[in-house]
C-alpha cells in the first residue's frame, strides 16, 4: 500500500547514512566491464553517420541522396522528409535533430545514412549532394541583437516586452525579476560600482561522446540503448518525433560517461530510430569528438552589466543587472534562471534583473550544471569584491552584512526557507586557507554561489527476495554515485546491511516515469521515493508478522531490521528478521514489495562559498591555481565521498571555464577549436588538491535533511578565481576566460595607463 | 485569502499587476483557475508551465498541493537544471 | 580492398584478426574483439581514454593502426586483474572514490600502472604530470592522485 511520507525533517541517529561504503558499480568500472553508450552491439548492426552543414547559415535548397543510396552496403538514408508533424513543444528539437529549411549552424545535421561499415557510411556521406544557398551569419550575442543583424527565424518576435515588436529579430524574449525601487536605492548609496562583463561559450566536456543503438521492428516496437541523463525524456522526445506510442519504445540507460546537463536532451536518438525503422536493422550512431563540440549543446556566451550601491558600512541599498545570453540557433538559453539567481545570496530591499535571450548561428545550447548561474555569479561577485576593496572591508564580512537568512525575501520572489549561506561564510573565515600566507604575484579570491535544486516525478520499486536481500529499482540514471546512496537509504530504513541491497537503474518499460537526472534532484527525489517505498514495504512485513503471530497489524512495530510486538500486551513473540519474514513470504501471501510514485516538492536550495589562491606569471599571463577550498551546504551528506566528489568536480569545471575554456569562432562562423587539444580542459598537472568542507544545515522538507549538491559547486568558481587573479595581477579582469593573452593585455593596459 | 506574487515580466499578462489577491483557493489547481479567470492573459503561461512557490517551497506540476490560508505564493518561470 | 591479417598477443593470449588498413587498434579492440574497456573519447590522442600498453609502452590506441599490432604485445584494462583478484590500483580507486562516471577510469588505470612500474615512489607532482595525458571531467583529479599515491605506498610496503 502506498504511503505518504510526511515532508518533515526527522531527528534521528543514522547507522549507515553518512558512511562511505564501496559503490556497487565499482568493480565493473575499474575492470572495463561497465557498458557505456558505445559499448553495446547487436547482430546485423549497421553503422550510422550524419552529414552536417559546413556553413554557419544557409538555406537548404535541395538534397540529392540518389548516388549515396546506390552505393553497395548503404541500407537506409534519412533527411528532413522523414520527420513529419510533431507536438508543438518538440518543433525546435525536431529542427535541431535534422535541419528543415535552413542550416542554422556549422554542424547542423542535414542527412544521415546507415551502412554495413563505418567506411561505407563515410563514403556514402560524400555522395550526398546538398544545394546550399549560403547566407550571412552572426555568432556574437551583442551583434545578433542589433537591428541589421542577419535574421535566423522569420517568425521570431521578442516575447515579454510591453509592446510586441512589429518586426522579427534575433531576440527571442525578455524577462525581468526583482522588487522594490532600484533608483531610490541607488540614491541612498554612499558608493556605487558598476561594470560590464563578458563570458564565452563553454562545453560540458564529458569524456564520453553521445552514442546510442536503436532497433525498431516492422511492427513498430523499438528498443533504444543510450547514454543519457533522462531515458524517459528520450522516450518522450523520440516517440513524439517518430509518431509512436510511448509504450512501443523501450529505452535503456547505459552507464553514462559524464553529462553535466549536456545529455538531458536528444541529438542522435531520433535519427538512429528513423534509420533503424527504414532499414529494419539495428543502427549504432556515435558522435565523434568534433561533432560533440559542433553539434551537441554547449552553454551560452554572455554579456552582463551589474550595478550595486552600498552604504559606507557595507549594506547593499540597490542591485541591478542587465544580462544577455545567446542560446545558439533556437530560443531557450537559461536566461530566466540566470536572472533569477543573480542576487540570490543577498537580502535586498531594491533589486532588479533584466535578461534577454538571443539567438545566433551556433549549436542549440543545452543545460550545463546550474544553467545560467555561474556567469551571472561571476559578474555580481566581482562587483561585490570591488566594493569590498573600495570600502576597505574584509570580503567575507561584506557578504555577511548582506547574506540571506532564513525567511528573507529572495531576489527572485519567494521567501527563503532554512538556508546555510551564513554558515558557509563563517566556515570560510575560520578555515586555515583564509589566513595562509601568500607569495609574490599571488592573490586570494572568494565568492558565494546559489542554486535552486528541485524535485520532480520519481518512481522507485523495492522488492524483497526470499533470502532477505533487496532488489531496488530506480529510474534516475546514475551520474554521480547515486546507486550507492539509494542503497544506503534503503538499508538504513529497512535496518539491514548495505551489502544486502542491490540497486539498478530500470528501463522505461520496467518502472513508471522519472523526470531527468538534473537539477541536483536525484539524492533528494529518488531518495525520498526510496524512503517511501521502504516504509511501504515495512508495513507489509509487519502485517505478515502479525498474521504469523495472529495479532492485529497495529500491534507490530519495526525496529533494527526486525518485526516485534509493540508492547507486552501484544504478546510474547521472538522478533522476526526481514530475512525470516521474506523466507516465509510464499506461504504468507506471496512476494513482498514496496513502491512509491511521487512528484517530489520542497527541494532545498543550497549555498556555497569558495576560496581560491592563484598566482599570475607577469611575463606570460599564465595563471596557476595554488590553493582551492570548497565550502558548501549539503543539508545531509548521504555518502560523503560522493558529495566531496561533486564539490571537487564542479570546482575544476569552474577552473577550466575561468581560465581557459572557450568556443572560438572564425570570421567564417566556423568553430576553430573543436577538439580537446585546443579546447583545453584542466588536466591533473594544472591543479592542486581541492579541499572540501561539507556544511550540513538540514533541509526541513526532507526526512534526512538532504539538499541537492551537484550544481552549486560550479556557481562560485568563475568569480572566486576572477577575484583571485584580479588581486594577483593588480587589475580587474572582467572577461572570461582569463587565458594568458587576456591577462597579459590587462596587465599591459594597466601599466600603460600608469605611465 | 492568498496574495500571489507575479514575476516581473509576467506582470504584463496580469494586466500590469505585481500581486494578485485570490480568495478561497485550497489547491494549486484552484489557484490557476482563479488567476486565469481574473487575468485571461495569464492562462497560456500557466498552461505552458510555471513553477509555484508556496511559503518558499517550489513545486512543478502540483495541482493538488494544498495552499494554506495566508501563505506566500509566487508564480515563477519553470525551474529546471543541468 | 582486402583486409589485413594480424597475429598479435593481447593480455597474454594469442589473437588473430582481420582489419581494414585504416582501422585503428582502438577500433579493432572494441568492434572486432569485444574488448570495450578502452574508450574513444576524442579519436585524436588528446584524452587518454583509449590508453593501452604496446610492447611495454603507454600509447593511445586511437593513434595506432590495427595493422601495426602485428607481432606485438598488447595489454588492456581487461588484463589488469588476475582472475577475480583486482590489481591494487583497481582496489584503491574504488576505496578512494577515485571515479564518478568511470569512463576515463580504464585509461587512468593503465597509465597509472605504467607509472608505478617505472617509478614505485612518485611524488604528487610526478603523478600529476604522468597522468596529464588522461582527461577526467568528473573528479577534478584529487581522489585519483590520492589513490595512486596510496597504491604506490602499499605496493612498496607489501
Amino acid at each position: 500500500m502506498p504511503l505518504d511520507v510526511k515532508p518533515g525533517l526527522e531527528a534521528r541517529k543514522f547507522k549507515l547514512v553518512g558512511t562511505r561504503p564501496l559503490r556497487p558499480d565499482g568493480i565493473d568500472k575499474v575492470t572495463g566491464r561497465a557498458r557505456f553508450g558505445a559499448d553495446m552491439s547487436a547482430p546485423g548492426m549497421l553503422v550510422g553517420r550524419i552529414l552536417r552543414s559546413p556553413h554557419a547559415h544557409a538555406r537548404i535548397r535541395s538534397i540529392d541522396v540518389s548516388k549515396a543510396a546506390a552505393l553497395p552496403g548503404v541500407k537506409a538514408i534519412v533527411t528532413r522528409d522523414d520527420f513529419g508533424d510533431c507536438p508543438d513543444d518538440l518543433v525546435d528539437i525536431r529542427d535541431n535533430v535534422m535541419a528543415r529549411e535552413k542550416a542554422l549552424y556549422e554542424g547542423h545535421a542535414v542527412a544521415a545514412v546507415a551502412a554495413v561499415s563505418a567506411s561505407v557510411a563515410r563514403q556514402a556521406l560524400k555522395l550526398i549532394e546538398v544545394d546550399y544557398e549560403v547566407l550571412p551569419h552572426v555568432t556574437d550575442v551583442e551583434k545578433a541583437a542589433l537591428p541589421d543583424a542577419p535574421l535566423l527565424h522569420d517568425d521570431m518576435v521578442t516575447q515579454g516586452l510591453e509592446e510586441t515588436p512589429a518586426k522579427p529579430s534575433n531576440i527571442a524574449s525578455r524577462c525581468q525579476f526583482g522588487h522594490g525601487d532600484v533608483d531610490k536605492g541607488f540614491a541612498q548609496a554612499d558608493l556605487v560600482v558598476e561594470r560590464k562583463f563578458r563570458t564565452e561559450a563553454t562545453h560540458q566536456g564529458y569524456i564520453e561522446p553521445h552514442a546510442c543503438l536503436a532497433t525498431m521492428a516492422s511492427d513498430g516496437q523499438a528498443d533504444l540503448w543510450v547514454c543519457t541523463q533522462g531515458h524517459y525524456y528520450v522516450r518522450e522526445a523520440c516517440a513524439g518525433l517518430l509518431g509512436m506510442d510511448l509504450s512501443m519504445l523501450r529505452v535503456t540507460a547505459s552507464e553514462i560517461g559524464g553529462g553535466f546537463g549536456g545529455k538531458t536532451t536528444v541529438f542522435l536518438e531520433p535519427v538512429a530510430l528513423a534509420l533503424s525503422r527504414k532499414s529494419n536493422r539495428p543502427v549504432k550512431l556515435v558522435m565523434s569528438r568534433d561533432e560533440v563540440f559542433k553539434a551537441s549543446g554547449p552553454t551560452s556566451s554572455s554579456s552582463i552589466w551589474v550595478k550595486i550601491g552600498v552604504t559606507r558600512d557595507g549594506r547593499i541599498t540597490a542591485a541591478e543587472a542587465l544580462i544577455k545570453f545567446q542560446g545558439g540557433a533556437y530560443a531557450g538559453s537559461p536566461i530566466t534562471l540566470g536572472a533569477m539567481s543573480a542576487f540570490a545570496c543577498y537580502a535586498l530591499e531594491n533589486v532588479k534583473s533584466v535578461g534577454y535571450d538571443v539567438v545566433v548561428n551556433r549549436p542549440k545550447q543545452a543545460s550545463y550544471r546550474a544553467p545560467g548561474a555561474p556567469m551571472v555569479a561571476f559578474a555580481v561577485e566581482s562587483v561585490i569584491d570591488e566594493i569590498a576593496g573600495q570600502l576597505g572591508m574584509d570580503p567575507v564580512d561584506l557578504r555577511l552584512v548582506n547574506a540571506v537568512n532564513d525567511g528573507d525575501k529572495s531576489s527572485y520572489g519567494p521567501k527563503l526557507p532554512k538556508v546555510g549561506l551564513r554558515q558557509t561564510l563563517e566556515a570560510a573565515k575560520a578555515h586555515p586557507h583564509y589566513t595562509a600566507p601568500l607569495g609574490p604575484n599571488q592573490g586570494r579570491g572568494i565568492a558565494c554561489g546559489f542554486w535552486f535544486n528541485f524535485g520532480g516525478q520519481t518512481c522507485v520499486s523495492l522488492n524483497l527476495n526470499v533470502d532477505g536481500t533487496v532488489a531496488l529499482a530506480v529510474g534516475t540514471p546514475d551520474i554521480g554515485g547515486s546507486r550507492a546512496s539509494m542503497s544506503l537509504i534503503a538499508a538504513e530504513e529497512l535496518g539491514i546491511p548495505y551489502e544486502k541491497v542491490r540497486c539498478i537503474v530500470a528501463d522505461t518499460s520496467s518502472l513508471g516515469h522519472n523526470d531527468i537526472t538534473e537539477g541536483s534532484r536525484v539524492t533528494f527525489s529518488s531518495g525520498l521515493a526510496t524512503i517511501e517505498a521502504a516504509r511501504s514495504c515495512i508495513q507489509v512485513l509487519c502485517a505478515r508478522a502479525a498474521r504469523i503471530w495472529d495479532i492485529p497489524p497495529e500491534a507490530v512495530v519495526w525496529e533494527d531490521g526486525h518485526a516485534r510486538p509493540a508492547g507486552p500486551n501484544a504478546g510474547e513473540f521472538e522478533p522476526m528478521s526481514l530475512a525470516e519474514i521474506a523466507r516465509l513470504a510464499p506461504k504468507t501471501g506471496g512476494p513482498i514489495a514496496g513502491h512509491a510514485e511521487i512528484n517530489a516538492g520542497g527541494a532545498g536550495v543550497s549555498f556555497a562559498t569558495h576560496l581560491v589562491d592563484s598566482e599570475v606569471d607577469p611575463e606570460t599571463g599564465r595563471v596557476s591555481i595554488v590553493r582551492y577550498t570548497v565550502i558548501q551546504d549539503a543539508g545531509k551528506a548521504i555518502h560523503p565521498a560522493y558529495v566531496e566528489g561533486q564539490y571537487q568536480g564542479g570546482a575544476v569545471q569552474g577552473i577550466g571555464w575561468a581560465l581557459n575554456e572557450e568556443y572560438i569562432y572564425g570570421e567564417d562562423g566556423r568553430l576553430q577549436n573543436a577538439g580537446f587539444l585546443d579546447y583545453r580542459i584542466p588536466v591533473a598537472s594544472d591543479l592542486p588538491m581541492i579541499d572540501t568542507v561539507i556544511v550540513e544545515v538540514p533541509n526541513p522538507r526532507h526526512p534526512y535533511g538532504v539538499r541537492g549538491v551537484g550544481e552549486t559547486s560550479i556557481v562560485p568558481p568563475l568569480a572566486a578565481i576572477a577575484n583571485s587573479v584580479s588581486a594577483a595581477a593588480g587589475v580587474r579582469l572582467a572577461e572570461l576566460p582569463m587565458s594568458p593573452p587576456r591577462v597579459l593585455a590587462a596587465i599591459d593596459g594597466m601599466k600603460a595607463a600608469a605611465e | 485569502m492568498v496574495e500571489v506574487q507575479i514575476w516581473g515580466s509576467l506582470q504584463q499578462a496580469a494586466d500590469g499587476r505585481a500581486t494578485v489577491e485570490i480568495a478561497d483557493v485550497a489547491t494549486v489547481k484552484a489557484l490557476f483557475s482563479a488567476l486565469a479567470e481574473a487575468h485571461p492573459g495569464l492562462a497560456p503561461h500557466l498552461e505552458k508551465g510555471v513553477s509555484v512557490s508556496i511559503d518558499g517551497q517550489i513545486f512543478n506540476d502540483a495541482w493538488f498541493e494544498p495552499i494554506p490560508d495566508g501563505s506566500e505564493v509566487c508564480i515563477l518561470p519553470r525551474i529546471t537544471g543541468g | 580492398m582486402s583486409q589485413v591479417h594480424v597475429t598479435t598477443t593481447i593480455n597474454g593470449d594469442e589473437v588473430e584478426y582481420l582489419c581494414e588498413a585504416e582501422e585503428t587498434l582502438l577500433d579493432v579492440l572494441r568492434d572486432r574483439l569485444g574488448l570495450t574497456g578502452a574508450k574513444e573519447g576524442c579519436g585524436s590522442g588528446d584524452c587518454g581514454a583509449c590508453s593501452v600498453m604496446l610492447d611495454g609502452r603507454l600509447v593511445c590506441s586511437c593513434l595506432v593502426l590495427g595493422a601495426e599490432a602485428q607481432g606485438s604485445k598488447v595489454e588492456t584494462i581487461e588484463g589488469m586483474a588476475a582472475g577475480e583478484t583486482l590489481h591494487p590500483l583497481q582496489r584503491k580507486f574504488i576505496e578512494h572514490a577515485a571515479l564518478q562516471c568511470g569512463i576515463c577510469t580504464p585509461g587512468f588505470l593503465v597509465a597509472a600502472k605504467a607509472l608505478l612500474e617505472r617509478n614505485p615512489d612518485p611524488s604528487e607532482s610526478e603523478v600529476r604530470y604522468w597522468l596529464a595525458g588522461n582527461l577526467c571531467r568528473c573528479t577534478g583529479y584529487d581522489k585519483i592522485v590520492r589513490a595512486v599515491l596510496d597504491t604506490a605506498a602499499e605496493m612498496r610496503g607489501a
